[in-house]
């Protein structure tokens, strides 16, 4: 193949100029897009109103698709059900038999549970629904895990919100536009999630991959006590997450935790639920004499900014596992200590 | 001259389809991120990308060298990945597919596809460095699939932008 054009296009001077311009300005865009990055860096939000703003134009056709998607997900579905229908029906009903004896169980415990908290003075919030949505879109080439949902603030999705599938949680409410918001899943690596082992309770920090997985890291670092199989749940510590959404199941361990698969894989769930911010509060915060909280916990960068009453809430929980002096310290300093 | 052979005669493209085309086609590129897929580890090529690879290899000299920066900032704003990434990274290899350009004038199919491999490599990993420089760390494990199922469509994506190249200049 012969040279497809001339480097050096003649004498001609405007020619030359030209050429050495385009690498001018190809060096000084790289150079822009540096700073872009550092401008990234420094304020994470400083692009999400045109980001937002491209999910809002783009959303229409991103619905339709995903309703063409669930449509033809669900007659895959109903034709491969036609299928073993004999063989699956007499197992379902045999599985039916069972889970309705552990339904009467799990209803007396239940029943229990809620005596015995009464007990303790906790108010149990469970996160109440805010919008039921579709997830039309993510990230798919980034090593980012975002999605867009398709309710946003006029629905009444607001920053920080919970979402979560049938199956387990899915993530948590990060930008929102008027009718679409972006979510940071589960299994991106910025995601971390106080949860506990469903069985006893052992306490560990979820953290994702980027690749579908979550690490489990341990808190109380020691004998690894995971095996295989287990089931972990969220917490509720700190807040935004309710307790008792089942997260992921693990699936190898590792010599400081484990790596577990999520529960809800949200290319396989239809509908999604946005849930209130959970606000763990004690009935009577004055008389148990647990510290004022004034520290919001260190969030990571690009982490939604909780509103401001928010703040209050997320020290509660870690103080009502273990109550600290620290209030009467800040209301009376030592004899000795200057004031600040 | 008759009129019926008047059109046919000293024809020229359509000055706008010759540079509509590219462009339109590198921007439904990058606007694959909205279909709806909704995966949990990154799988889709750098679409985006890949077209714009292409008609550099196929074409150079089709776009200045600062193309990069404007289709890098929507290809920012619609991948994910914080704004600024592509910009610099589809800058810098539409750089040095340039300089390439200059010193291998002789190249051939096989050699295209490594040169085209090593940016996708390049921009792949280059995105997930700036990620873990600004927030948080992933394995580069993570890119693999990415990485292998990127490499592997560029000849599907060659063919695509040959076929659209004659559309571009068709008369």
């Amino acid at each position: 193949m012969a040279p497809p054009r001339k480097r050096r296009p003649g004498f001609s001077r405007k020619a030359q100029l030209q050429i050495f311009t385009g690498y001018l300005l190809a060096f000084t865009g790289a150079f822009a897009g540096l700073l872009l990055l550092a401008l990234s860096y420094f304020d994470p939000t400083a692009f999400s109103a045109v980001r937002s703003m491209t999910a809002e134009v783009t959303a229409p056709p991103a619905r339709l698709f995903t309703g063409m998607r669930v449509g033809a997900q669900d007659g895959w579905r109903e034709v491969a059900a036609y299928f073993e229908a004999g063989s699956k029906n007499a197992a379902l009903q045999r599985e039916a038999e069972r889970n309705r004896i552990r339904l009467i169980e799990a209803r007396a415990l239940k029943q229990e549970n809620r005596e015995l908290r009464r007990l303790l003075g906790l108010i149990k919030q469970v996160g109440r629904p805010v919008a039921t949505a579709r997830l039309i879109n993510s990230t798919a080439s980034s090593s980012r895990r975002y999605a867009t949902l398709d309710v946003g603030s006029r629905q009444g999705v607001q920053r920080g919100q919970p979402v979560r599938a049938q199956r387990g949680l899915i993530g948590r409410v990060l930008e929102t536009g008027p009718n679409t918001s972006r979510v940071l899943l589960l299994s991106d690596a910025e995601n971390v999630v106080p949860v506990r082992r469903a069985r006893d309770g052992i306490v560990a920090f979820s953290q994702g991959r980027g690749d579908g997985r979550v690490d489990l890291k341990l808190i109380d670092i020691g004998v690894n006590p995971f095996k295989v199989g287990d089931v972990m749940v969220t917490s509720g510590n700190g807040g935004i997450y309710p307790p008792n959404v089942p997260v992921a199941i693990i699936e190898k361990l590792t010599t400081d935790g484990a790596i577990g698969k999520l529960l809800a894989n949200p290319a396989g769930t239809d509908f999604v639920i946005v849930q209130e911010m959970y606000e763990p509060e004690l009935a009577d915060p004055e008389a148990s004499g647990l510290p004022p909280a004034n520290s919001a916990p260190a969030a990571p960068l690009s982490a939604p900014r909780k509103p401001a009453r928010a703040g209050t809430d997320a020290a509660p929980a870690a103080a009502s596992t273990a109550p600290s002096p620290a209030p009467a310290e800040t209301a009376a300093p030592a004899p000795g200590e200057p004031p600040q | 001259m008759n009129a019926p052979y008047r059109a046919r005669l000293n024809r020229e493209p359509s000055a706008f389809r010759k540079a509509a085309v590219p462009i339109a086609s590198v921007l439904a590129g990058s606007l694959t991120p909205l279909l709806p897929i909704v995966a949990s580890a990154p799988v889709l090529p750098p679409f985006g990308l890949v077209i714009l690879i292409c008609w550099q290899i196929l074409r150079p000299g089709l776009w200045p060298v600062w193309a990069g920066v404007p289709f890098g900032m929507i290809d920012d704003i619609i991948s994910g990945q914080p704004v600024g990434s592509a910009v610099l990274l589809w800058s810098i290899i539409l750089i040095a597919l340039d300089l390439i350009e200059q010193r291998y004038i002789w190249r051939n199919y096989w050699q295209d596809w490594f040169i085209a491999a090593a940016c996708l490599i390049f921009a792949l990993a280059g995105g997930l460095a700036i990620n873990n420089f600004l927030v948080s760390d992933t394995r580069l494990s993570v890119l693999y699939p990415q990485m292998i199922l990127a490499i592997f469509t560029y000849p599907l994506v060659l063919r695509l932008v040959a076929r659209l190249d004659h559309i571009r200049l068709k008369r």
